[in-house]
């Protein structure tokens, strides 16, 4: 436990220990804003609808970036040899390379509460969709998180870890959108549905927190962290 | 050496790895026992690190398995790694830490109370002479100082074993002395394990050497057992005044003569022979008596004992000739 929570503090830290860390922050907090603003005085309408919407789709970039580093640059440096030479178990440096990069992430959507206190001050909105929304988000962000560190633990380039991360998180959400949905068939049309990394997140960010969502989303963290222990362990057979 | 103690410290039984068709290690076994510094010798890719990576459980043997501390490689490896302190090839860190924040990081993962945490750091910072760098980033340090830094980071849990791979590369001569003491100073209390190519650096450090070559284990034994292996091949040089043929005849014809060639001669009839000999003092002492009986002059007499140096060219050299016997 005092490993994790080691390897916790000092992944934290190292997103400030260069301008990146600032960088990512601002960039998602400006564009954030940006999309939410322009949709605001489009529909002219108090709701975090439309910034709720378009998050799955920013995620999809700035979660892969997020993660892409921490295993990826381990192994292209060599300190992996030093991190898993000393007493800890692969999930436990998992679970801590995941949990600050999951801190990191909550940092940046705390960062966008301004929004929300805005909307407010503007109008009256239903405060039920804007918790849930934030719940929606951090679970979403979470399931997003372990695929890319996952996709991070899979070469030493950096870039090959984002694009890999990218890639499966927009698998995994693209099938449950409308646009795949319409052209399923008609059995599996749910069940792609529920596979949708982006779906759980609307029925949450609707005000309601259903039990089965937070469960797909455990299911999904679950399943990507472990395949991360996995492909740290399997390394050793090389 | 196995009856000295009853359980060695480091047990490798039968270890075998291969990275697709190089075998990088092959059937190598040895022990380690508590108070030994064991010189880890051979040229570069004959494996010694992926033999190190073996023990620190950071590589799974495709054969044979290992014990450290009494604790196996793959039913404990959590316990192994936390009685050994490893050195790894070029001391990869962190670059973007603090040094202290470094130390203070390790010292955590490794469970170091919180308490005992700034003593040990400090005794570190003593030890491994980082007073200088201590408000600076790992990045910004020079190779040298980056050494110390992984040496620091692997005595900070104060380990009962210490595995360094090539522990002295990239440091100035009086670094390298630095280290190669601090090496020895500890080796008095704890059981270590040194790589290196260089061979001054075990005769320095060492109290016994294993010689490794192309994954297998060719020689093992204190650097005096190992010098004594070479005992055919030691060496008598002779200047001597007579003609060659008879003089040649002569000395082959003497105990402990294995071989005899002319190796040059004087214009003033002297002539220079190398003698082969399985005893070099014995033989020496054979060209002096012949020498005096029958009245020729001797202007030069002297032995070439094999050293470690020649033992371990012979023995690594062997690559495209014959196999190895020890
Ligand atoms: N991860 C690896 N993948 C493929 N080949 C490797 C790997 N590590 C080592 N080797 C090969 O195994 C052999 C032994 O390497 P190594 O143990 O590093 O030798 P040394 O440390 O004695 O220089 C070399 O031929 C090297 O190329
Ligand atoms: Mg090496």
């Amino acid at each position: 436990m005092s490993a994790t929570a080691s390897i916790f503090r000092k992944e934290f830290k190292s997103y400030f220990s260069s301008p990146s860390g600032f960088v990512f922050l601002t960039a998602f907090l400006v564009l954030s804003a940006w999309l939410f603003f322009r949709v605001f005085f489009l529909i002219g309408q108090a709701s975090l609808r439309p910034f709720f919407s378009i998050m799955p789709w920013l995620y999809l970039f700035f979660v892969p970036a997020a993660a892409m580093r921490m295993w990826a640059e381990e192994r292209k440096l060599g300190t992996d040899e030093m991190l898993l030479t000393l007493p800890v178990r692969e999930a436990e440096a998992v679970a801590g390379k995941f949990l600050a990069a999951l801190s990191f992430l909550a940092l940046a959507i705390a960062l966008t509460l301004p929004l929300p206190i805005a909307v407010s001050a503007l109008g009256d909105p239903d405060p039920g969709p804007i918790v849930g929304g934030y719940v929606g988000l951090l679970l979403m962000g979470a399931a997003y998180l372990a695929i890319a560190l996952f996709a991070s633990s899979l070469t030493e380039n950096q870039i090959v870890a984002f694009i890999v991360g990218i890639t499966i998180s927009f698998a995994l959400f693209i099938i449950g959108e409308d646009i795949v949905l319409i052209a399923a068939p008609k059995w599996a049309a749910p069940v792609l549905r529920y596979l949708g990394l982006g779906q759980h997140f609307a029925s949450i960010a609707r005000g309601v927190i259903d039990s089965r969502d937070i469960v797909y989303y455990f299911s999904v963290i679950g399943f990507f962290l472990y395949l991360n222990v996995r492909v740290i362990e399997s390394r050793k057979w090389r | 050496m196995e009856s000295r103690q009853a359980t060695p410290v480091i047990d490798i039984r039968g270890v075998t790895k291969r990275f697709g068709e190089t075998v990088a290690v092959d059937d190598v076994s040895f022990q380690v026992h508590r108070g030994e510094v064991l010189g880890f010798l051979g040229p570069n890719a004959a494996g010694k690190t992926t033999t190190m990576r073996i023990l620190t459980c950071y590589l799974a043997p495709d054969e044979g398995t290992a014990a450290v501390a009494g604790f196996d490689i793959f039913e404990n490896p959590v316990e192994v790694r936390r009685r050994i302190g490893y050195l790894p090839e070029s001391a990869p860190l962190y670059l973007d830490m603090g040094v202290l924040d470094h130390l203070r990081f390790v010292a955590e993962v490794r469970g170091i109370s919180q308490n005992d945490i700034e003593s040990r750091v400090d005794d570190m910072i003593d030890v491994c002479g980082l007073q200088a760098v201590l408000s600076k980033d790992v990045g910004e340090l020079s190779k040298g100082f980056r050494q110390r830094v992984g040496l620091a980071i692997t005595m900070i849990h104060d380990p009962d074993i210490l595995i360094l791979d090539e522990p002295t590369t990239g440091l100035d001569p009086s670094q390298i002395i630095e280290i190669r003491e601090l090496i020895r100073t500890i080796g008095s209390e704890k059981t270590v394990i040194l790589s290196t190519h260089i061979l001054p650096e075990v005769e320095a450090t060492s109290t016994r050497v294993l010689i490794i070559n192309e994954g297998r284990l060719v020689a093992s034994g204190t650097p005096g057992e190992l010098a004594s292996m070479a005992m055919g091949d030691d060496r008598v040089v002779v200047t001597l005044r007579g003609p060659a043929a008879d003089l040649e005849a002569a000395l082959l014809a003497l105990p402990h003569a294995t071989g005899v060639e002319v190796t040059g001669a004087e214009p003033d009839g002297f002539v220079r022979f190398g003698l082969l000999s399985d005893d070099a003092t014995g033989l020496a002492d054979a060209v002096f008596d012949l020498a005096r009986d029958r009245g020729l002059r001797l202007r030069e007499l002297r032995r070439e004992t094999a050293s470690l140096e020649d033992i371990f060219l012979k023995l690594t050299r062997m690559d495209d000739s014959d196999e190895v016997t020890e």
